[in-house]
């Protein structure tokens, strides 16, 4: 019992005992607007939103991979952030301008062979983001403009130069989006094509999932590695915690403001080259005046992570899957609004773990002093 | 029996992960007294005043008021029983004005509108009764920290509060704004108040409080009455050992140059007036130079400009015949420079940070501790223990503790720790004491003279007379960002250093 409470009141069972909460408070909160939305449905919906990816099989669990991948370098990049003392709220704008450079190299650098061709697409994706986020950055350290109200600003200036942009070089009149990329800078499958497919009578029905998740990875625990365990790392974090202290011993800390704002562009810049490289049945840039969703998800997939690369990874996947699950709530009766409506309460309630983290120890405590 | 006691805490346990921060603990305060809470940092005074203000459980014990049991659950019930607090850090409203924040939370209205003639009218009475001077229309950013505290104190007084608890009020005021204090802490208390103060000056404690309990490792040790108590008794009761007051040292034999500030001017940002005037000194190896004055004269942006913090107008400092005045920080700590900053929470140490990580913090870029890139945090930790041993530095999970849940005392030990192991050329520690009990003063002060004996040149710069008498080997007092006097610390007394920091002396400094 006493190395039972042990591991209740550990920190490693707490963080991650409190996302779980989180979501699963989340999911109730969403059930409540199935239920006044459709009550007739409610239970039926609820029941597509858990089998989440699963609905549809193999394939529909590549999906969900698929939809994962921009999400972790997303959350990565307002973790990161986060752990750096910064709100990188500027997400939205840093990935959909790595995304048109992905896509733009993608479209135009033809005469590159195959890895060479998508590597290049990511670099440039990487790259543009980290250019978006060099503007914030340096706000920031010299002239003490907010990070947030900078990067709100650059998300605006993104979405409408990545429309004209896509609009005047790139453009499909036909389909009205951005045209495919060329076959040699699609990410390959890595392995993943032969898991998550549907066989449809002999013909495989493949998921767009393909190499960029694996990648995702790789930066994640990169990433991780960065924060933790090196120099780097050590200034960037001393710095988000105290700037007075981090310039006391010797670190320049406007350099580690703007160092962390790029880096955490170039994350989400990435992210918007990973989910657009993906072959004609992937996606496409659409010229709409919205800002990108899986920019701000990165909000709430960092929170629900606390922020650790590692737990992001699996933030990410929760919530592609619950995206997916929500997804297929149109072969009900729901209008798509209410859709978007509980989808976006699951995750956003889930956000709230952070709280609960807080709550947690706390509750189980007086629960101990009670029985005595 | 119980009845001539206002307030009893008895057997008050209160323990936190790792720690018994009050075990047992007894304390009972007389109507109209002033009654001193001794303790070291960590001893559990803090902890047992917020029991009492209601931001603590105790897993055990009881809190009477006039003999009766009451139940403190939130400051408002505390509140509610006339218990008011002044905390060590303010809980001020930086952009309101001191009336504002005197009437915040008990404000007088009609139909939802603020009356703020009522109030005005009690809080200038309360000023006048007890002398407490403040200016009831100005921003409290733009009052001194003395009259910031006499804000505190009439909130206390205007919510009718008969039981004043005074957390380390001193900590933060002039010599002469301490004397007032305590001026106003006997009236209060010659007018039926009952005063706790926490402290961990003896001196404060032998000249205001009537009563003193003194507590150590969250133990309680006695109550003893004040005027029958010798300070050395009191110390000792509080340390659990003998402490020195004054520190053994021999004559210091100065060597070469080697710290030079040639006429260093630092322009102020408030006014037009210099905030560092010309100043020119060479600290010797082998000498502690004090700079001694008034707070707010100059010395923090002389420290930043030696330190490389802070902008210069013009001027040079040399370190070692090498001039350094447009090194970066990180090439003058490099060089062999340390720095012991006068804010240990702003500028000393990254509090959310473990102890070894903030023991590294000047030198995770070296071999020592890095390799390409990576923190060896083996090394890290072994280093970290070692420190940890050397200086006596104490917390509850050794060198993974966070900086932030330490006590002052061992903060500042794992600063010194740090520089001193940099093994400087110049080490300037500035108000080094700033906030510690007896025990951790003499141990600081140790380290300093013991640098100072192993051929390093010092520069203390402090506010506290008893340490740059004791301390240094030479003081400069400066004044509105100028060097007054050049003295020698045998041959002046503490009168007149403190008439050359008032500025009213002024001796022609050849330097």
């Amino acid at each position: 019992m006493k190395t039972f409470r042990k591991i209740l009141l550990g920190e490693e069972f707490n963080r991650a005992t409190a996302s779980i909460i989180a979501i699963l408070i989340g999911l109730l909160v969403g059930f409540l607007v199935l239920l006044i939305s459709n009550s007739a449905e409610a239970l039926a919906g609820f029941k597509i939103i858990l089998s989440g990816g699963f609905s549809t099989g193999a394939k529909g669990m590549g999906q969900v991979l698929y939809f994962a991948t921009p999400l972790i370098l997303t959350g990565l990049s307002v973790g990161f952030a986060f752990k750096t003392g910064l709100f990188n709220i500027g997400t939205p704008g840093q990935f959909i301008i790595g995304a048109f450079a992905a896509v733009y190299i993608g479209v135009t650098c033809t005469f590159l062979p195959a890895p060479l061709h998508w590597i290049a697409a990511l670099l440039a994706a990487t790259i543009a983001g980290g250019l978006w986020a060099l503007i914030p950055g340096i706000l920031k350290a010299y002239l003490n403009v907010h990070e947030v109200i900078s990067s709100i600003m650059m998300n605006y200036i993104g979405m409408y130069l990545a429309n004209y942009l896509t609009k005047s070089t790139i453009y499909d009149i036909r389909k009205a989006q951005s045209l495919n990329v060329a076959d040699s800078a699609v990410l390959p499958k890595g392995g993943l094509d032969y898991i998550f497919y549907n066989d449809l009578g002999g013909v495989k029905d493949l998921s767009t999932v393909n190499s960029g998740i694996w990648i995702a990875i790789v930066v994640a625990i990169l990433i991780y590695f960065i924060i933790n365990k090196t120099t780097f790392g050590y200034e960037l974090k001393a710095c988000g915690f105290n700037q007075n202290a981090s310039n006391y011993a010797g670190i320049n800390a406007k350099r580690s403001i703007v160092l962390s704002m790029v880096i955490a562009g170039m994350l989400a810049g990435l992210g918007g080259g990973l989910l657009y490289l993906s072959g004609a049945s992937g996606r496409h840039l659409k010229v709409v005046d919205m800002l990108a969703v899986e920019g701000f998800n990165g909000i709430p997939v960092a929170l629900l992570g606390l922020s650790n690369p590692i737990g992001i990874i699996f933030s990410a996947f929760i919530i592609a899957y619950i995206t997916q699950g929500g997804n297929y709530l149109q072969t009900l009766n729901f209008a798509p609004e209410v859709i978007d409506i509980i989808i976006a309460c699951i995750i956003y309630f889930s956000a709230f773990a952070l709280y609960f983290r807080k709550l947690l120890p706390f509750l189980i405590k007086k629960g101990r002093g009670d029985r005595q | 029996m119980g009845m001539e006691y206002i307030i009893e805490m008895l057997n008050i346990t209160k323990s936190f992960p790792g720690i018994i921060a009050n075990d047992a603990i007894t304390l009972q305060l007389r109507k109209g007294e002033i009654h001193a809470l001794l303790g070291e940092n960590g001893a559990g005074k803090s902890t047992l005043m917020s029991v009492l203000f209601g931001l603590y459980q105790p897993e055990n014990g009881v809190i009477t008021k006039a003999g009766k049991e009451v139940s403190i659950n939130n400051p408002n019930d505390a509140n509610n029983l006339g218990i008011g607090m002044v905390h060590q850090h303010f809980k001020l409203i930086q952009n309101f004005t001191v009336l504002q924040n005197i009437i915040l939370g008990v404000e007088t209205t009609k139909n939802g509108f603020l009356k703020m003639d009522e109030a005005r009218t009690k809080v200038m009475a309360l000023s006048d009764q007890y002398g407490l001077k403040v200016d009831p229309d100005t921003l409290i950013e733009d009052i001194t920290v003395g009259m910031q505290q006499r804000v505190e104190i009439l909130k206390m007084l205007y919510r009718d509060n008969e039981i004043l608890i005074f957390d380390e009020p001193t900590a933060v005021l002039t010599p002469q704004e301490i004397e007032e204090l305590m001026k106003i802490m006997k009236e209060l208390a010659g007018e039926g108040k009952s005063i706790l103060f926490i402290t961990h000056k003896l001196n404060e404690i032998k000249s205001t409080a009537d009563r003193c309990t003194v507590l150590r490792k969250g133990k309680y040790i006695g109550t003893v009455d004040v005027q029958t108590t010798s300070k050395e008794t009191m110390s000792e009761m509080m340390v659990g050992r003998k402490i020195q007051f004054t520190i053994d040292k021999n004559p210091s034999i100065p060597n070469a140059s080697h710290f030079e500030v040639r006429s260093l001017t630092v322009s102020s940002k408030r006014s037009a007036k210099k905030a560092v005037n010309n100043v020119s000194f060479t600290v010797k190896k082998g000498e502690i130079l004090c700079i001694a004055g008034i707070d707010g004269n100059g010395q923090s942006e002389l420290v930043y400009a030696l330190t490389g913090l802070g902008p210069i107008e013009s001027g040079q400092i040399f370190l070692n015949g090498k001039e350094i005045t447009k090194m970066s920080v990180r090439d003058r700590n490099v060089l062999g420079m340390s720095h012991i900053p006068e804010d240990r929470h702003k500028d000393g140490l990254i509090l959310d940070y473990t102890l070894a990580e903030n023991l590294i913090l000047k030198k995770y870029f070296t071999p020592e501790f890095q390799d390409h890139g990576f923190i060896k945090f083996n090394a890290t930790h072994t280093y970290a223990d070692r420190l940890i041993t050397e200086f006596d530095i104490r917390s509850s999970q050794g060198s993974k503790t966070m900086a932030r849940s330490m006590s002052g005392g061992n903060q500042q030990k794992a600063i010194l720790a740090r520089e001193i192991n940099n093994d400087p050329e110049i080490l300037i520690a500035v108000q080094p004491t700033r906030g510690l009990d007896v025990g951790a003063i003499e141990y600081i002060h140790k380290q300093l003279v013991e640098q100072r004996n192993s051929g390093k040149a010092v520069l203390l710069v402090s506010l506290e007379l008893d340490e740059v008498m004791n301390v240094s080997d030479r003081i400069l007092v400066l004044f509105e960002g100028e060097i007054v006097a050049d003295l020698m610390p045998a041959e002046t007394t503490v009168q007149e250093l403190g008439l050359y920091m008032a500025g009213s002396k002024r001796k022609e400094v050849v330097l």
